[in-house]
Parts: structure tokens; C-alpha cells; sequence
């Protein structure tokens, strides 16, 4: 990876709007942020303070936008932004963080510090300050159209044995249909359950809807990166797709940061509103259980609980329907003390677990949600993001503890009435 | 000569650069600008911008625990601060005769008292939390250290001042207040007026979403 320190000045400097002004001028250094979040409350290490991991953009902005900040460099008493202040921030601003939100939902004064990251990692990636992980992944997303290397030829693999498993047929560039399906590599390499899951109770609910072979992955290495051109690429390639099948939604899979990227980002990496919705598999869950189109048979009593994905819930806004599904095909679901929109992240998030030089501290910062499972005492912890599900398994097996942790859509899937009406 | 001085011109210089800098302040935040956000809203941004406006005042549960003492010494020096600077007699004087042209009713002297003392009490925790904290220590800047000083003084010396019995205290006093005047513009004691936009920008952002922030 080349370095290009210059450039990245100026597109840090171009992420500079009024709501980093405001936020900026804000914060007093009142340090609450800290007790938000996880990589500083399992470490105890000041350095993970969320603000802190800003002060290289603070500093810009300083530097460029206030007073004393130019004063003080006029004068020769302060530094302006320098190199190494990418190289030393860089572990900070990547293998701390995994935006999920829980400091800009505590900040007394408003700042919405994840927001901030999502730009400051603008400027690194443009430096070229980010972790090799990362680069493969965007390269690889960029290039093979995945970031984990899965291809049209993969996909077709896993459909095939979702095919013999289910009996249905799965439909592939369908124009017309109502919903186009997205899928994150993670589901189709490690969770094809997943897409069976969607399949049967598409078929159940008697649901129009397709996958295209030109845009059927979800995931978006450019916003974890923070590279507006590729985030721009990867959503790019969605919404030709969709506008070319002419669906009427997309839905975003079982993938926190994939929501974020086609729901909340894409219109405006793009610079305009599609021409079609994006919904989220379980809102449509949801929406078709209130329809009556979706029926379930018997609940589980195994007592359970549900594990927020920070980009689907806190970053997302899809709150109460994992919550309506649960509660309709389980009898033991109990929620952890922080949950909703205050749930603590698994650690993986942001593009942290395809980092591979964060994984001691992200295993380290695990043992908060491990604290969370255990004071409640369940063993089965249901997930609606197949990151947070490896990363939670992975953190699991390394704390040797004995919990499962299981899909939404897959464990819905088990309770589905096959005979499920269709409405007129 | 120098009474003469810090009650006439330097403190309609103090108030004009703190009026002026604050609106400048507030001009250059707005004119950096945001793009316009073509995602599909669940809820309108401004009905959220108001609720987190308000709703901030009160803290969610991690830091209502793990950062209780912030919170706890943060209200007690806000609360307290702005019961004297609105509310205490001289002010109220202060204030009808020089900018408003009315006044209103001031604290009793008791409550002065209590008032005072409580801003003080959160003043120094924040001061002791702020050298102490291996975050805040970390964090905190020299213009941190400007701004708690110099409100420190202010206040101080605005107790000391209060008999209104010695007129160098009262100089000293406005002397010190018109210096902070001239400092808060370019300082982070701006988050007085800033936290307003701060909060409604993050507010509006997360309605947008369906998230009540």
C-alpha cells in the first residue's frame, strides 16, 4: 500500500461539514464516551476514549477552521497534523472501533462520535493508513465482486443444494418480481441455512421474488474502509441490478454494516433516491406476520435471548420487529440488561473481525458480552448478522463457554406453518 | 482611572466580542454545510432533533453508573452557575441596567449561598476528575484548564465581591468576567451554544433512522 499523506489531509479536510464543526466545538472532554464503550471499558486503557480516537481530524479541523489553532501554528506553538499521526492513529481509528454507536448514543453533548469515525477513516484510507485486511477485502469486493473472494459460481453452488434440500426452485434474474434478495458472502460460504430459511418461508408466504447474478452480495468493505469510490462501486452494483429487474424492494440480509451501506449510505453515495425501497429481511418477517401471510406453528421454551446487531438496531432502526418474530416462535426470550438500541457490539463490527491484526483485543473485548450472557444465564443467544454470529462463536469457543448462537430467519424458518395462506 | 476603564470601555468591548464571536462562531459551523440526505426517512428528522435537544439532559444508564460522578458534579456546577449568573442580586441589577432594561426577581441570600456553594462543589470535582482520570488527564487540553481557571476566578472573586462593600473586588470580579468574556468565542466554552446544533444534528440524523437517540 502506497502512502499519500497530502492527499489524505485533503479529503479529511473535505469531510469537514457543519455537523463535525458543531461536534467539534461541542466537546468539552468530559471523557463519559469512554464508559460507552467496550474497547475501553474491558481494557481500563484510556487511549480507546471514542473521542480520542478523533483527535487526528480535531486537530485538522483546528488547525484549518478555528482561531487559535491557527494562531497557535502562526506562532509556532502548536503542531500542525502530521504523518505520523496517521501511523500512530491508525490502530485507533481501525482495531478499536467497529462504529457501533454506543458513544453517540451517551454524549451529553450530542456528538455523534460514530459518524465522526465513518469520516475520519475517509482521510486514513485516502493516506493510506488502513489495515492490510481491510485493503484485500475491499480489493478482493472490488474486484471478484466479494470480499471474502465469493463468486456468481459459489452462489450458484450453495443454490443448488439449497434447491435439492428445500424442493423449490430458487429464481435467478426474475424481472418483475416484487423483492430482489441480497446475500453477505458470510451467508452463502459459512450460512447457507440462511438462504434456505428465506426460501421456505418465501414460498410459504407466497412472495415474488428473485436474485440477480450481477448484484447478490450485500457487504460493503468500502464503508468500513472508508472509501466513498468504492463504497460508491460496491452499492453502485446493486442498484443498477434492481433498477434493471425492476423490483419494487431490495432486502438487505442477516448483515449489520450491509444495511447501513444500501439503506442509510447508498442513496447518497450515489447522489440521488433509488428507484426502489430497501427493506430489511426482518422488517419484511415482520410485516408479512402482521399480513397474516406468514404463520408459525408451536414456540420453543428453551430460554433464549436476542443479540442487537449495532447497524440493523442502534445504527438501523429495526428495533421492534426481531423482537415481534421472537416472541412469536419462542416462549423462554429474555432480553440482556442493555439491549435495543443500548446493546453492547460483539466486537467484530466495522470491519474489526476482517482485521486479522485486532484479533487479540477483539477477543478481549469480548468478555463484555460474555458478562451480559452469563448474567442472564441462557445458552442460546439468537442473531440477526452473520459478523456478529462468527464473532460471537469465535469469542465463544475462545472463553470456553457453552452457548449456541443461532440465526432469526433460520430459527423462524424451524416453527414456519408450511400451509401459511397467501393473502388476496 | 483603571475602575473607570474596566467598567466602561473594556467591558463594552469584552460583551462585543463575545456577541460578535459567538455569532461568528455559530455562521462558520452553519456555513460549512451539509449534504442533502436522499435515504428514505422512517420519521422526520426535526421532531427528533427536538426530542435529543431535551432528552440529553438526562443520562442513559452506562453513564448514569460508570460516570456518575461527571454527571452528578456536571449538574451541580451547571445548575449552580446559572442560578448566580441570572438569578443573584447584583447581576440582576447588572444586567437591567446595562443590556436588558428590566429586571426580575433575584435569589434570596440564602439561596445565593447554597447555589454558590454547589457550583463550587462541581466545579472542583470536575477540576479533581479532569487532573485525575487517566481519560480526562489523557483528553484534556490547556484550553480546558483556561476555561475551569478562569470560571474559577470568576466566581471566586464574584463571592468575594458580593457585600458590594469593596469596590476593587467588584472591578476585580468584572475584570475577570470581561476576560472571559473575550476567551469564550474561541474556546471549547462555546459547547454552551454549540450543544444545542450538536444535539439536534445527531437528534435529526437518528429519527431519520427510527432510532430515538
Amino acid at each position: 500500500m502506497s502512502y499519500n499523506f497530502a492527499k489524505g489531509i485533503e479529503v479529511l479536510d473535505q469531510q469537514i461539514d457543519s455537523r463535525i464543526e458543531a461536534y467539534f466545538s461541542s466537546c468539552v472532554h468530559c471523557g463519559l464516551c469512554a464508559e460507552a464503550c467496550l474497547f475501553y471499558t474491558e481494557t481500563s486503557d484510556p487511549r480507546y476514549t471514542p473521542i480520542y480516537k478523533l483527535e487526528p481530524m480535531r486537530r485538522l479541523w483546528r488547525e484549518k477552521h478555528t482561531f487559535w489553532g491557527k494562531f497557535l501554528i502562526k506562532m509556532g506553538l502548536s503542531q500542525p497534523l502530521k504523518e505520523q499521526d496517521f501511523a500512530d492513529w491508525e490502530t485507533l481509528v481501525y482495531d478499536s472501533c467497529t462504529m457501533c454507536g454506543r458513544c453517540s448514543m451517551v454524549c451529553p453533548v450530542g456528538i455523534d462520535i460514530t459518524y465522526m469515525i465513518r469520516k475520519e477513516r475517509e482521510g486514513f484510507s485516502a493516506a493510506g493508513y488502513t489495515p492490510v485486511g481491510l485493503q484485500e477485502a475491499t480489493k478482493r469486493a472490488l474486484t471478484i465482486g466479494s470480499p471474502m473472494g465469493v463468486t456468481l459460481k459459489t452462489l450458484k453452488a450453495a443454490l443448488v443444494h439449497v434447491e435439492k434440500s428445500t424442493g423449490l426452485k430458487i429464481p435467478l434474474d426474475q424481472s418483475g418480481a416484487d423483492y430482489m434478495a441480497l446475500f453477505s458472502s458470510m451467508e452463502v460460504v459459512n450460512f447457507p441455512e440462511y438462504i434456505e430459511s428465506v426460501a421456505r418461508i418465501f414460498a410459504a408466504a407466497n412472495v415474488s421474488w428473485t436474485i440477480s447474478s450481477e448484484a447478490f452480495e450485500a457487504t460493503n468493505s468500502g464503508i468500513q474502509i472508508g472509501s466513498h469510490d468504492a463504497a460508491k462501486e460496491i452499492v453502485s452494483r446493486v442498484v443498477i441490478a434492481a433498477e434493471a429487474l425492476g423490483v419494487k424492494y431490495v432486502i438487505s440480509p442477516e448483515c449489520g454494516h450491509a444495511y447501513t451501506a444500501i439503506r442509510w449510505e447508498g442513496p447518497n453515495l450515489i447522489g440521488r433516491a433509488y428507484k426502489f425501497e430497501v427493506i430489511h429481511i426482518l422488517e419484511l418477517l415482520d410485516q408479512l406476520q402482521k399480513e397474516g401471510r406468514l404463520q408459525f406453528t408451536g414456540k420453543t421454551d428453551t430460554p433464549l435471548t436476542f443479540h442487537d446487531p449495532c447497524q440493523i438496531v442502534r445504527r438501523g432502526g429495526v428495533i421492534e420487529s426481531p423482537r415481534t418474530l421472537l416472541d412469536s416462535v419462542s416462549s423462554g426470550f429474555v432480553e440482556m440488561t442493555d439491549h435495543g438500541s443500548m446493546n453492547w457490539c460483539c466486537g467484530g463490527g466495522g470491519g474489526v473481525s476482517a482485521n486479522e491484526r485486532a484479533e487479540d483485543l477483539r477477543l478481549k473485548v469480548f468478555d463484555r458480552k460474555k458478562q451480559q450472557i452469563e448474567s442472564l444465564g441462557v445458552t442460546t443467544m439468537v442473531t440477526s448478522c452473520a459478523n456478529c454470529r462468527i464473532v460471537l462463536e469465535e469469542g465463544i469457543e475462545d472463553r470456553e463457554m457453552d452457548v449456541e448462537v443461532i440465526g432469526l430467519t433460520e430459527l423462524l424458518a424451524e416453527y414456519l406453518m408450511d400451509n401459511s395462506t397467501p393473502a388476496a | 482611572m483603571i475602575g473607570e476603564l474596566i467598567d466602561g470601555p473594556l467591558w463594552y468591548f469584552a460583551f462585543g466580542v463575545f456577541v460578535l464571536g459567538v455569532i461568528y462562531r455559530i455562521i462558520s459551523i452553519l456555513r460549512a454545510g451539509l449534504k442533502k440526505d436522499f435515504s428514505r426517512p422512517r420519521a422526520e428528522g426535526s421532531a427528533g432533533a427536538l426530542r435529543t435537544l431535551f432528552s440529553r439532559f438526562i443520562p442513559r444508564r452506562d453513564v448514569a453508573t460508570r460516570g456518575r460522578l461527571t454527571v452528578i458534579a456536571g449538574y451541580l456546577f451547571h445548575l449552580g452557575l446559572f442560578a448566580l449568573l441570572i438569578f443573584a442580586q447584583p447581576h440582576v441589577t447588572f444586567f437591567s441596567e446595562r443590556i436588558t432594561g428590566f429586571s426580575w426577581p433575584a435569589l434570596p441570600y440564602w439561596a445565593f449561598i447554597v447555589s454558590a456553594e454547589l457550583a463550587f462543589i462541581g466545579l472542583l470535582l470536575l477540576w479533581l476528575h479532569r487532573v485525575l482520570h487517566p481519560v480526562t488527564r489523557l483528553l484534556s487540553s490547556i484550553d480546558d484548564y483556561v476555561g475551569i481557571g478562569l470560571v474559577f476566578l470568576v466566581m471566586l472573586t464574584g463571592c468575594l465581591a458580593l457585600a458590594q462593600a469593596f469596590e476593587p473586588l467588584r472591578l476585580l470580579h468584572l475584570f475577570l468576567a470581561e476576560l472571559l468574556l473575550i476567551y469564550f468565542p474561541f474556546s471549547n466554552l462555546m459547547h454552551a451554544f454549540t450543544f444545542a446544533f450538536s444535539r439536534a444534528y445527531t437528534g435529526a440524523t437518528m429519527a431519520r433512522k427510527g432510532v430515538n437517540a
